[in-house]
């Protein structure tokens, strides 16, 4: 009974033995480090880009997604149609997709999570990107239709966002710390203040991916992080938060360092409503007070492209206008002078952990003096910068970078923490929504970044690098961050 | 005079010489960025290199060693101020109710592990080097009152206080008069040891952001500045390293060779 049995195993056996032999014993697990450890697994309900690091494309998709190299490909939606006004998306979905709890995902699903996202009392923290939907309506189930109040052109583009990934009504509840998606990997564990782990979904809809596993683990303190590389206790290291070891890395042939670029437009934020940035000549005589070449080979250790605005450099829409406010203290003495200020006068330099802030504002406040400026620095945890700077706006200067993809809209909203107010750029982002035709929005999307660089709402500094490091043999990684994600599906072991 | 005491002494009034020099004269502005020229080990134009910014090290080290001194400083003179009249009260009204509650005070201090109260208060008041002296000046409360308790009391049991009594001096009087002066070895000691701690914890607050704020310089916070670049500019760890040590180890060997010098036990055993 149990001979032949015994002889397919040992057949199969065989079969394995000798495809190993070819392929080779390819590593099927993988440990990515980062800085930042989420604070909970529900991307549609927090703003922290750690979440997304680790459960966008691997645990979660939307209707559609960012790949690599920035472009919007279909995700969950297979196809979709639009109507001739732009205002009605019709989504088709793909057929066989289940939540990892085994239960179906269908137009149900799609409505839900879009309905939870734009409900009044939704904790989704880019409620904005939900803003334009006027209706959801199940066609049928693997059909769903999306009425628009205007015609979106970014439509396509925010249903790409971590914060719009489809969930379930059936797992919600429990998404904070257990999250349930669509995706090639299911949550594994999370041990608090180390690790999160995924594992590879058997049941998932579409291509399977080589990595069975990944460990996500977290290290926040940058010794710490060039010693884990150092010693090959992590594969990846995504974001390494000491650019000064780079060169290290790169002259070893055990390690390959990836330099691209986020979406991250790191910006001097300046307090438009507080006296004297509120007076448009002194916000103009920082922006010439600031030599960005320096704050960059200073602070990252040369990585990183300098911006005159608010806007990616990689954009096709990008508008150089880093002239505009070339460095020139000389020239911003002057308008210190004509603004009242000959003396100079003081303020507060509010600095959050990264290096970025904390190197680049020992740096900025430098320059500042050298005019006449006194910004008392004022080192702060990402908490309390959240709580005093962003919700409670007391602050002068400050340094951040804003890494969600395509964002100068914030310029139009007056209560966001810099305070810049002006309803012809209010006017000029409502226009753009409306537009759908690609080299009109360009077009557009140069008009803002001009009036915000004329009106030196910020100091815009540099866009910041995406930096990892990886063991030799990884392949596959995306080299720049068109949004928060680590692309499990792509990577790859060389053999 | 011993050899340890020389060498402290040497040691000790470099570090205070180079901060005493610093208010009149450095090589370069010690706040001066010049990107470029970051990084450079040692050499004939910067003596001690240049750090991340481009800066003059040596000129760092200049103004940071006031930086330190200046908090150590004020911490033990804080320590002093009150500690030792609370030694002095203490031991006039041994056993009393004062006594002990100012020494169960004293204990309850000391059961605090030093650093970590001295982050809680910085945390809580805000980073700097004045929230520093304080938290450091705190633990040197104790230290001073227990001396100053320990010693007097053997002195109350002496003859030449008797007479002081029997001339119908008050404690207070007596304490001020006759114990102060006869402790005051003993305090000069203990103030450099608590001194060369002082500046051992002024470097480790600093180091952990929570001391002197830029731009001051500090010791501590170059150090941590230089921790992710100690493979690539290893002078960057090692010169503020090197000036805490030596400033530790004179002040220490300093301390040391006084306390033989001015022992009177010592001393008497000498002539």
């Amino acid at each position: 009974m149990g001979q032949p049995m015994y002889r397919a195993f040992a057949s199969a056996l065989a079969v394995s033995a000798s495809l190993f032999a070819t392929q080779g014993w390819a590593q099927s697990d993988i440990t990515i480090a980062m800085q930042l450890e989420p604070p909970h697994l529900d991307p549609t309900s927090a703003a922290a880009q750690a979440i997304d690091s680790v459960v966008y494309a691997n645990v979660f998709e939307g209707l559609t997604r960012f790949m690599g190299d920035g472009s919007i490909v279909p995700g969950l939606a297979e196809s979709w149609e639009i109507s001739d006004d732009g205002k009605v998306y019709t989504f088709k979905l793909h057929e066989g997709v289940t939540f990892h709890d085994g239960t179906a995902m269908d137009a149900e699903d799609v409505k839900f999570s879009l309905d939870r996202a734009r409900a009044e009392d939704s904790a989704n923290a880019q409620k904005a990107l939900f803003a334009g939907i006027e209706a959801v309506e199940v066609v049928d189930p693997l059909t769903v239709k999306v009425t628009l109040s205007e015609p979106d052109g970014n439509f396509l583009f925010n249903m790409a966002w971590g914060d719009a990934v489809i969930v379930a009504p059936e797992s919600i509840e429990n998404i904070k710390t257990n999250p349930v998606g669509t995706g090639a990997y299911k949550f594994g564990e999370w041990v608090q203040g180390d690790k999160i782990v995924l594992e590879r979904n058997p049941d998932y809809w579409g291509e399977q991916p080589a990595l069975e596993m990944a460990t996500f683990k977290f290290i926040s303190d940058p010794t710490a992080a060039f010693a884990a590389v150092m010693a090959e206790d992590v594969d990846v290291f995504t974001g390494f938060p000491a650019p000064e070891n780079l060169p290290q890395f790169e002259a070893d042939p055990r390690f390959q360092v990836l330099v691209g670029s986020t979406e991250g437009e790191t910006i001097l934020s300046t307090n438009n409503k507080q006296p004297p940035f509120d007076d448009v000549r002194v916000r103009q005589a920082l922006a010439h007070a600031i030599d960005r070449q320096a704050i960059i080979d200073g602070a990252m250790f040369g990585y990183g492209t300098p911006i005159g605005t608010h806007f990616a450099p990689h954009h096709p829409a990008y508008v150089d206008l880093t002239g505009n406010s070339a460095y020139d203290p000389e020239k911003a003495k002057a308008l210190l002078a004509e603004a009242g200020f000959a003396d100079g006068f003081e303020t507060t330099l509010h600095l959050p952990p990264p290096s970025y802030a904390r190197r680049g504002g020992e740096i900025i406040a430098a320059q500042l003096a050298e005019v006449g400026i006194k910004a008392e620095i004022i080192n702060v945890e990402w908490a309390q910068w959240l709580e005093s700077v962003f919700k409670g706006k007391d602050f002068g200067l400050t340094i951040v970078s804003h890494t969600e993809p395509m964002d100068i809209g914030i310029y139009a909203r007056p209560d966001y923490y810099f305070q810049y107010d002006k309803p012809e750029f209010q006017a000029l982002m409502e226009t753009l929504t409306k537009t759908t035709d690609p080299d009109e929005r360009n077009k557009l999307l140069g008009d803002a970044q001009r009036m915000i660089a004329e009106d030196y709402v910020n100091g815009f500094l540099f866009q910041l690098a995406a930096l990892s490091v990886a063991k030799a043999g990884v392949q596959g990684l995306w080299v720049n961050a068109p949004t928060a994600a680590t692309d499990l599906s792509a990577i790859t072991w060389a053999e | 005079m011993s050899r340890n005491l020389i060498l402290g002494a040497c040691l000790s009034s470099l570090v205070v010489l180079a901060a005493l020099i610093s208010f009149v004269w450095t090589p370069y502005d010690h706040a001066a960025l010049d990107i470029p020229a970051k990084l450079q080990p040692p050499d004939a134009q910067h003596w001690f290199g240049t750090d991340h910014f481009g800066r003059d090290m040596f000129s760092m080290i200049m103004v940071g060693a006031r930086t330190s001194i200046a908090v150590a400083l004020v911490a033990v003179g804080i320590g002093m101020a009150l500690g030792v009249p609370l030694g002095l009260t203490a031991a006039a009204r041994k056993g009393s109710w004062l006594d002990e509650l100012i020494m169960r005070g004293n204990d309850l201090v000391f059961a605090f592990p030093s650093l970590v109260i001295a982050i809680l208060i910085t945390a809580v008041f805000g980073a700097g080097a004045i929230n520093a002296i304080i938290a450091i000046g705190i633990f040197n409360i104790p230290v001073f009152a227990r001396i100053t308790r320990g010693a007097a009391l053997s002195l109350w049991e002496r003859e030449f206080i008797m007479a002081a009594r029997v001339a119908g001096k008050g404690a207070a009087r007596i304490s001020a008069e006759h114990i102060l002066p006869n402790v005051a070895n003993l305090l000069i000691v203990q103030g450099t040891i608590q001194f060369s701690l002082g500046i051992l914890a002024e470097a480790g607050l600093s180091y952990v952001g929570l001391g002197a704020q830029p731009p001051t310089p500090s010791w501590g916070r170059m150090l941590a500045d230089a921790q992710t670049m100690v493979g690539i500019a290893p002078h960057l760890a090692l010169i503020p390293g090197f000036a805490i040590i030596l400033t530790v180890l004179g002040l220490n060997l300093m301390g040391d060779g006084l306390r033989d010098w001015l022992d009177p036990r010592i001393r008497v055993a000498r002539a």
